[in-house]
């Protein structure tokens, strides 16, 4: 087993590197590098401090006495090992993220120096409200864009990721339903269709509803007769996104929303899409009670590997007096934040979902973002996402298979019926599209069609670069379809590692590096 | 429009293509009563100038808390960030990828990831910890119901000292699922006993250390009676820095550790975005939430890394997964790592040291101030002081003088007669000597 890094072991063995014939493995600009913990020098530091002064403890006698285990290393060995790590990934800026459903556009760098504006940056959240005054602003005036783009009444600011907004919204649909019944609500079914994001069923059911899922149509939508057959006087809400996961708008939401409000429930629309649609449809206008918006992929604040995002939430009047604390209000004298329960006067606010004001970092960048593009360029942002899309779909019709007919929104979605009798199958294709330079779609979902391929190229690529990736994926096609599965079935070859070994990471978990591991490897 | 690639031609040309007449017909699923017909009520795109000077004129409207002596705490502090924190992190390759589900180009966010975890399981003195929480407060209502998984009882009894949004989180979250949440009384001193409350119904105690009002506890003797009850300790860290002059929670006898990172690597931003720390046993590893890490090996027999266990998760697991969660704090994790990466065993302690003692300078001078009483006893880098009128005001006074003096307790608490004339105040390595003469010379004359 490859336990210790590959590079201490070269190191230690004298050199021939494990991965060809260079010293230390290293292949040019394809650099091994360590764990920092195996970088350590004792009592090495990238930090000066200031001299610390002198003064009687008062920690109560609760020292720490042992050793914490963190290595040691001078400034220049930390910005040289993030260096180096950073170069085995690949990002929206060295190409084409065709993601389907995680919206890989460009991250403006705009964005990243405004939110580092020290009167963003260095404010405390419990400075008093009139040191504050310009920050306050900047998230009504951000709250306003957001309710004016969905054209819906109220936003809660605070959920800090899509699933959190999706909590936000489904506690608020269970309060509102519980006002309405007299405390407690007996409606505790939620349909879902099966093209649903996980987070949709997984967020329901931590808000105390059952999932009953519903259907879709041989056209990719909901099926509304299915639909209407789950509505009963159990039911709570349906959780519909738009455009849907296949790439489709719902045709049908106006009347899916009049369904569900006659049936007694709400509508919650998963916003995961609406960069699709944005400056053209007002969610509100289809009769939804509520949408949370992952501001990262509409309007653009990095995913920076992971997170963090944000998720604002906007909300019907119905649904508006349960939003959670805190929230903004204005008036002569300024903007005020309402905070604790004893403020919070008429509303019913669900609670608090998080500490503090939510994600001020994301609100910054999503505010200079918007007024880049302004109204002009935020329809032009879903005219372009749309266009990109259905070239590529245009483009790749004849080859692949489409799952639905065109026209698509955002993302395209291709099924593996190309693949037939390849034996080549859709993980090794995306594994190829690697080697060709590109991350991979998003792959086996939706869960609806097999195989799946979700391509969503965004609105920042090129004609160019968007001909390049045809290209690219035209050439996989037909290298399938020729018999060549081998050479999909060995890829990625040219990455700073091939396929990893996923399985025995679940059964036998290393969560974490330990000095024993590496002894317990020598003792082997 | 300066970030959108496309060109009328190409436009025109990508159209033939599809053989569509126009953009506009490609949203032709589009019912007409859902599209938008009228014109927004929003301005025209800007230029990369005029959006800087929008903003930057809306950033000179606050008080940054860089700029004034601040004594400001209560989850969030000013720390120092080392300058190549923030240029590393803002290289793309981090900022601008996606979540390593593809490890073979993601090796970079994993191995950092991994080395985040190491570094949480070492200074919370825990055998695993997860990739990151959105933050602390979420943490901590995660982590009650993670113990209510795993011990299958429904009482989680929350301390007195527990920060008040990190309590109003967990009810929240909490408050559609079976779960009965006791919240002990507020606790200024640090001398409450909880062990008289857990039965055997007890799925977990949440205590904080230091407390909500600064005091430090030794909790190992909770940690016993949790365990002879079958009940879990669950200990919140809002302070991380603590943790390199303080026993750690686990060396208490924890079983889950939650703390806030935001003090290693991230700024004050106004409350977001930070970092939730995430800690445990290995025996609960399978019912830990949020994105898991893993080593493994690649076709080549060389070490690399995995996200992994994601049976937990939601994409997944869809209804039965442990949480709904479906990112971590990526980014802000990054910079944890790579500020702590550069402190290092030494650095992290003496970073801590300069804080406490900071601390310690701070509440001596305070204490010679006409009418101010220090009534933390033991406490890292921020205590509670009883001032001789409400707290609110004074700050509000000290304001004006460009001096941010601390967080009265009635901004989280502000139903608690008793509790209007404390504040909490907090120091830094961030504050100097010329900053506690201020505070205390200013408390002199407003007092």
């Amino acid at each position: 087993m490859g336990h210790s890094s590959d590079l201490s072991r070269n190191r230690a063995a004298g050199g021939a590197g494990s991965t060809g014939d260079t010293v230390l493995g290293h292949q040019g600009l394809r650099l091994e590098e360590d764990l920092l913990f195996e970088l350590d020098s004792p009592g090495q530091s990238g930090v000066d401090l200031p001299a610390i002064p002198a003064v009687e403890s008062r920690l109560g006698g609760l020292e720490r006495r042992t050793e914490i285990g963190l290595p040691g290393l001078s400034e220049p060995e930390v910005v040289r090992h993030y260096t180096r790590l950073s170069q085995k990934n690949y990002a929206i800026d060295m190409g084409t993220y065709p993601l389907g459903s995680c919206t890989m556009k460009h991250n403006p760098r705009l964005n990243e120096k405004m939110a580092r504006l020290p009167g963003f940056a260095s404010l405390h959240p419990l400075q008093p409200a009139e040191t504050t005054q310009g920050a306050l602003a900047l998230i009504e005036a951000t709250a306003q864009w957001l309710k004016t783009l969905t054209g819906m009444p109220a936003v809660a600011m605070s959920p800090a990721a899509g699933a959190h907004g999706e909590l936000c919204g489904m506690m608020a649909i269970r309060a509102a339903l519980d006002a309405r019944e007299d405390g407690t609500t007996s409606r505790r079914r939620v349909l879902v269709p099966e093209s649903a994001h996980g987070t949709n069923p997984a967020t329901a059911a931590v808000c105390g509803f059952t999932v009953d899922p519903i259907p879709a149509n041989e056209a990719g939508r909901v099926d509304v007769d299915a639909f209407k057959a789950k509505l009963g006087d159990d039911v709570a809400s349906v959780m519909l996104t738009n455009p849907n996961t296949c790439g489709l708008f719902e045709p049908d939401m106006i009347e899916i929303a009049r369904l569900i409000h006659e049936a007694g429930g709400y509508f919650y629309c998963d916003g995961a899409n609406f960069n699709a649609i944005v400056g053209r449809v007002r969610p509100g206008d289809l009769g939804i009670d509520c949408m949370h918006i992952n501001l990262h992929k509409t309007f653009s604040t990095p995913h920076g590997g992971g997170g963090p995002g944000a998720g604002p939430v906007v909300l019907s009047e119905a649904l508006a007096p349960f939003a959670p604390r805190p929230w903004i209000v204005h008036d002569d004298s300024g903007f005020a934040l309402v905070e604790n329960e004893a403020d919070t006067g008429d509303a019913a606010p669900i609670g608090r979902l998080k500490a503090f004001h939510g994600q001020m970092g994301m609100f910054v960048r999503t505010y200079a973002y918007m007024l880049s593009h302004g109204k002009d360029g935020l329809a032009q942002v879903s005219g372009d996402a749309v266009l990109n899309a259905n070239y590529v779909m245009a483009r790749l019709q004849d080859l692949m298979t489409p799952s639905f007919a065109g026209p698509c929104m955002h993302e395209c979605l291709f099924d593996d019926r190309f693949l037939d009798g390849t034996d080549v199958t859709t993980l090794d294709f995306a594994k190829a599209m690697i080697d060709e330079g590109y991350h991979p779609m998003t792959m086996y979902f939706p869960l609806v069609v097999h195989g799946a391929m979700l391509i969503e190229p965004t609105e920042t690529e090129s004609k160019r670069g968007l001909d390049d990736f045809i290209a690219v994926m035209r050439r996989l096609a037909e290298n399938a379809k020729a018999g060549k599965a081998e050479r999909f079935a060995a890829a990625p070859q040219l990455t700073p590692r091939r396929r990893l070994d996923e399985t025995t990471a679940a059964r036998k978990p290393v969560l974490r590096w330990t000095p024993e591991g590496l002894e317990a490897e020598a003792a082997e | 429009m300066r970030y959108l690639p496309l060109t009328d031609p190409d436009r025109c040309e990508m159209l033939a293509v599809i053989g569509a007449p126009s953009v506009e017909s490609l949203f032709r699923d589009v019912p007409e009563a859902a599209r938008f017909d009228g014109s927004f009520d929003l301005p025209d795109h800007k230029s990369e100038l005029e959006v800087e000077q929008i903003i930057g004129a809306l950033a000179k409207r606050n008080m940054a808390a860089g700029d004034v002596p601040s004594f400001l705490g209560a989850g969030a502090y000013h720390h120092h960030i080392p300058a190549s924190v923030d240029h590393l992190i803002q290289r793309g390759e981090y900022l601008t990828s996606y979540t390593p589900y593809q490890p073979e180009i993601s090796q970079g966010t994993l191995q950092a990831l991994f080395e985040f975890q190491t570094q949480v399981a070492l200074i919370t003195g825990m055998e695993v910890a997860n990739a990151s929480m959105y933050d602390g407060a979420t943490s901590c209502a995660e982590a009650v119901l993670m113990a209510r998984r795993i011990t299958r009882r429904d009482k989680a009894i929350l301390s007195g000292g527990l920060h008040p949004h990190y309590r109003d989180v967990t009810e929240t979250q909490t408050r559609y699922l079976d779960l009965e949440i006791v919240a002990s009384p507020t606790d200024v001193t640090g001398s409450e006993s909880l062990a008289a409350l857990i039965d055997d119904e007890t799925a977990c105690v949440v205590v904080q250390n230091p407390g909500f009002f600064g005091h430090l506890r030794d909790f190992s003797a909770l940690a016993a009676q949790c365990q002879a009850k079958g009940a879990l300790l669950i200990a919140v860290v809002p302070e991380v820095i603590s943790l390199g002059a303080v026993i750690a929670p686990g060396d208490m006898g924890a079983d889950i550790v939650v703390a806030e990172g935001q003090s290693l690597g991230n700024p004050l931003g106004f409350g977001g975005p930070y970092v939730g720390l995430f800690a445990a046993r290995e025996k609960y590893v399978r019912q830990m939430p949020g994105r898991l890490c893993g080593q493994t090996v690649d076709e080549d027999d060389r070490r690399g890394w995995v996200l992994t266990l994601s049976t937990r998760e939601q994409h997944i697991r869809r209804e039965k997964a442990t949480s709904n969660i479906c990112t971590n704090a990526g980014l802000c994790a990054l910079a944890f790592t790579i500020h702590l990466a550069l402190l290092g065993e030494e650095g992290f302690r003496d970073l801590a040291a300069l804080n406490h003692a900071r601390a310690v300078q701070l509440a001596e001078r305070l204490s010679t101030v006409d009418g101010v009483e220090v009534v933390t006893d033991a406490f890292f880098n921020e205590f509670a002081v009883r001032l001789p009128r409400p707290a609110a005001d004074v700050v509000g006074d000290l304001a004006a003088k460009d001096i941010l003096a601390g967080v009265p307790v009635s901004r989280l608490i502000p139903d608690d007669p008793d509790l209007a004339d404390i504040l909490l105040v907090a120091a830094t390595e961030c504050t100097g000597e010329n900053h506690i003469e201020a505070l205390a010379a200013s408390l002199g004359e407003v007092l």
